[in-house]
C-alpha cells in the first residue's frame, strides 16, 4: 500500500470519486441491460394478434396485460413466457396449434388499453371489418404440397374463411400422366389476413401451407421495374426523361474493348 | 391464539389480500372471471375501470409510443390510489415478488446470514432511483419498453396468470440474491417499482405514527422492518413515518409490544417535518 492511501482523502475527492462511481456503474448497467433488451427483442418470426402496429412500434406500445388473451374465445393468442425465445410477455399465435378463428366482432382489439392493437386498423366504414385484418400471409412449399405432386388435395382451400379468394386452385396439365390435372393452390397476397386456418388444415406432415408475418413472406421487386401493360404502373415513368450515354470507342483498337475478356475469366 | 392474531394479523392480512389478488387475475383468465381482468402492468375492475402501471407507461412514452387515453386513466387511477393510501402499499399488500423477498428475509434471519456476511455494503438503497432512471434512459435509447422485459415482478405475475415458462428463474435469482447477497436487496435496493412508488406515496395520507412516550426503546421494529431507515424516529420523536419509502407493512406495528405505533391518518396541517426523512436517506 502506498503512502498517499493511508492519509484521509478530502470531501471534495471523495466527492468526485463518487459521482464517478455512480456514473460508471450506470454505465456498465445501461450497456449490459440495452444489449440483453436488443437481444430478446430481435425475433421477428412470430404472428401477432389481429391489429398490430409494425413490430418496432408494438414493441414499445404493448403493455403485456394479456386482456386480449383473455377476449380470445379459441385460446388462439398466448403470452410469450421466459424460455419461448421470443419477447417476454408479448402475445403471438401458433396457427398449426390454434389459429385465428376471424371472429366477426374481433374481440382481441377493442380490450387493448394501449393501442398496440390498433382499432383503426380493423375498422372500415365505421364498424369492425375482420377481413382488414393483416397479421402475415400464407406461401406454399411447392415440393412438399401434395397437390403439386398430383395427388388430389384441397384441404387448405376447403379451410380458408375466406374461401375461393386468399386461396384459389389453378388447374394445369400433368404431363406425366397424360390424362390427369394438376389443382394447384394460389394464395392471393391481396386478400390473405394470416389467420393460419389453411396451416392447421395442411394434411402434410409437417405444414406445406404456412404463415409469415408479411415482412418475411414478401419480397420487393424495387421502384426501377415498371408494368408496362398495366396503366397505373406506367403512369409512374410519364414524365420520365431518357438519359442518353455514350461509350467512347477504345483509342487504340476497336476490337479490344469488344474481344479482351482477360479480366472476366 | 390472540397472541397470534396480534402479532401477525397485518401479515396474515397482507398474504391474504396478495393471494386473493392473485387468484382474481388466475380466474379472470382460467374461468373468465371479471372482477379483475389483465395483470399488474395493465388490467380491469369489473370490465370497467382500467388501471395501468405507471413505470411502464412513462418507459413508453420515453420509448416514444403514443400514449392511448384508455392507458391515461389507468395510471391516473392507480397513481391517485396510491397517493392516497400509500405508494408501497404496492409493494407489501399486491406485489407478489414481496412473498418471495419476505421469505428471503425470513431464512436470512433464521440462518443468521448477517454473522457471516458482515464486510461493507457495496449499494445504497438509492440505487433504486438510478435504476428508474437508467430504465428510462435504455427505453429511450433502445425505443423499446426496458424494464418490462426484465421485470421479474411482471415475468412472475405474468407467469401465475397466463403460465410461468421459464418464470420460476426470476424468482430463485430474486430469492438467492436477498439471501445470500444483500439483506433486502431486490425490494429495498434495486426495484425501479418500487423507487417509482415511493416517489409517488411520498405524500399519501396513511402514516404509520411512533408514540415516542410509550416507546421502551427494544428495537422489534428496527430488526423486523424492511426499510430500515424509514424508522429513524424510533425512540426520539412522536412523529409519523414520512418517507416515502415505508412500504406500510406494518410488521412494526404487530411486533411492537407497548402500543408505541399505529395506523393514522396524516396530519396535513401541523407537518412540518415533511422531508426530514428524506434527508436521512441521502
Amino acid at each position: 500500500m502506498s503512502k498517499s492511501s493511508r492519509e484521509p482523502i478530502s470531501d471534495r475527492r471523495k466527492f468526485i470519486l463518487n459521482m464517478a462511481r455512480g456514473a460508471g456503474l450506470a454505465t456498465l448497467g445501461g450497456f449490459v441491460w440495452s444489449a440483453y433488451v436488443d437481444e430478446v427483442t430481435a425475433s421477428t418470426l412470430l404472428l401477432r394478434p389481429p391489429g398490430a402496429l409494425v413490430e418496432e412500434d408494438f414493441l414499445k406500445t404493448c403493455i403485456k396485460c394479456g386482456l386480449c388473451v383473455e377476449a380470445c374465445p379459441f385460446d388462439t393468442l398466448v403470452l410469450a413466457a421466459p424460455g419461448d425465445h421470443k419477447p417476454v410477455g408479448t402475445p403471438f399465435f401458433t396457427p398449426r396449434e390454434v389459429p385465428c378463428y376471424m371472429c366477426d366482432d374481433i374481440p382481441c382489439v377493442p380490450v387493448c388499453p394501449t393501442g398496440a392493437l390498433d382499432e383503426s386498423s380493423v375498422t372500415k366504414d365505421g364498424l369492425l371489418d375482420i377481413r382488414e385484418i393483416d397479421m402475415g400471409l400464407a406461401v406454399i412449399d411447392h415440393e412438399s404440397c401434395i397437390a403439386f405432386w398430383g395427388i388430389q388435395c384441397d384441404a387448405c382451400y376447403r379451410a380458408c374463411p375466406i374461401l375461393g379468394e386468399a386461396i384459389t386452385i389453378e388447374y394445369a396439365k400433368n404431363e406425366r400422366t397424360g390424362k390427369h390435372a394438376f389443382m394447384k393452390p394460389v394464395v392471393h397476397n391481396d386478400v390473405c389476413t394470416g389467420c393460419g386456418m389453411c396451416e392447421l388444415a395442411c394434411v402434410t406432415e409437417k405444414a406445406s401451407i404456412f404463415v409469415l408475418p408479411r415482412e418475411i413472406s414478401t419480397g420487393k421487386a424495387g421502384s426501377h421495374y415498371i408494368k408496362g401493360w398495366d396503366k397505373a404502373d406506367d403512369a409512374r415513368v410519364k414524365d420520365a426523361k431518357a438519359i442518353k450515354t455514350k461509350t467512347r470507342l477504345s483509342e487504340k483498337s476497336a476490337m479490344d474493348s469488344l474481344n479482351d475478356s482477360g479480366d472476366l475469366y | 391464539m390472540k397472541k397470534v392474531w396480534n402479532s401477525y394479523r397485518y401479515l396474515i392480512l397482507r398474504r391474504l389480500t396478495q393471494v386473493g389478488i392473485l387468484v382474481l387475475y388466475f380466474g379472470a383468465n382460467a374461468w373468465g372471471w371479471t372482477v379483475l381482468q389483465g395483470n399488474l402492468s395493465s388490467s380491469l375492475i369489473l370490465g370497467v375501470i382500467p388501471m395501468s402501471d405507471p413505470y411502464a407507461a412513462l418507459q413508453m412514452l420515453v420509448a416514444g409510443a403514443a400514449l392511448a387515453m384508455d392507458l391515461l386513466i389507468g395510471v391516473a387511477v392507480v397513481t391517485v390510489f396510491y397517493m392516497l393510501i400509500g405508494g408501497r402499499a404496492f409493494c407489501s399488500w399486491v406485489c407478489p415478488i414481496n412473498m418471495v423477498t419476505d421469505a428471503a428475509a425470513w431464512l436470512r434471519e433464521k440462518l443468521e446470514i448477517n454473522r457471516v456476511q458482515n464486510g461493507k455494503v457495496p449499494v445504497k438503497r438509492v440505487m433504486r432511483y438510478w435504476v428508474l432512471g437508467l430504465g428510462l434512459v435504455v427505453s429511450a435509447v433502445m425505443g423499446v419498453t426496458a424494464f418490462e422485459f426484465i421485470s421479474p415482478i411482471s415475468m412472475v405475475h405474468r407467469g401465475l396468470v397466463f403460465g410461468m415458462g421459464f418464470g420460476w428463474a426470476a424468482i430463485a435469482v430474486i430469492f438467492l440474491f436477498d439471501l445470500f447477497v444483500l439483506k433486502n436487496g431486490w425490494c429495498g435496493h434495486v426495484c425501479p417499482l418500487g423507487g417509482m412508488y415511493s416517489l409517488m406515496g411520498k405524500f399519501s395520507l396513511i402514516r404509520v405514527h411512533h408514540d415516542e412516550e410509550a416507546c421502551t426503546l427494544c428495537m422489534k421494529c428496527k430488526d423486523v422492518c424492511p426499510e430500515q431507515q424509514v424508522l429513524h424516529m424510533i425512540g426520539k420523536e412522536s412523529i409519523p413515518v414520512l418517507s416515502g419509502e415505508c412500504t406500510n407493512c406494518a410488521r412494526c406495528i404487530e411486533v411492537c409490544d407497548d402500543d408505541a405505533l399505529e395506523f393514522s391518518i396524516r396530519k396535513l396541517i401541523n407537518n412540518k417535518n415533511i422531508g426530514a426523512s428524506d434527508e436521512i436517506n441521502k
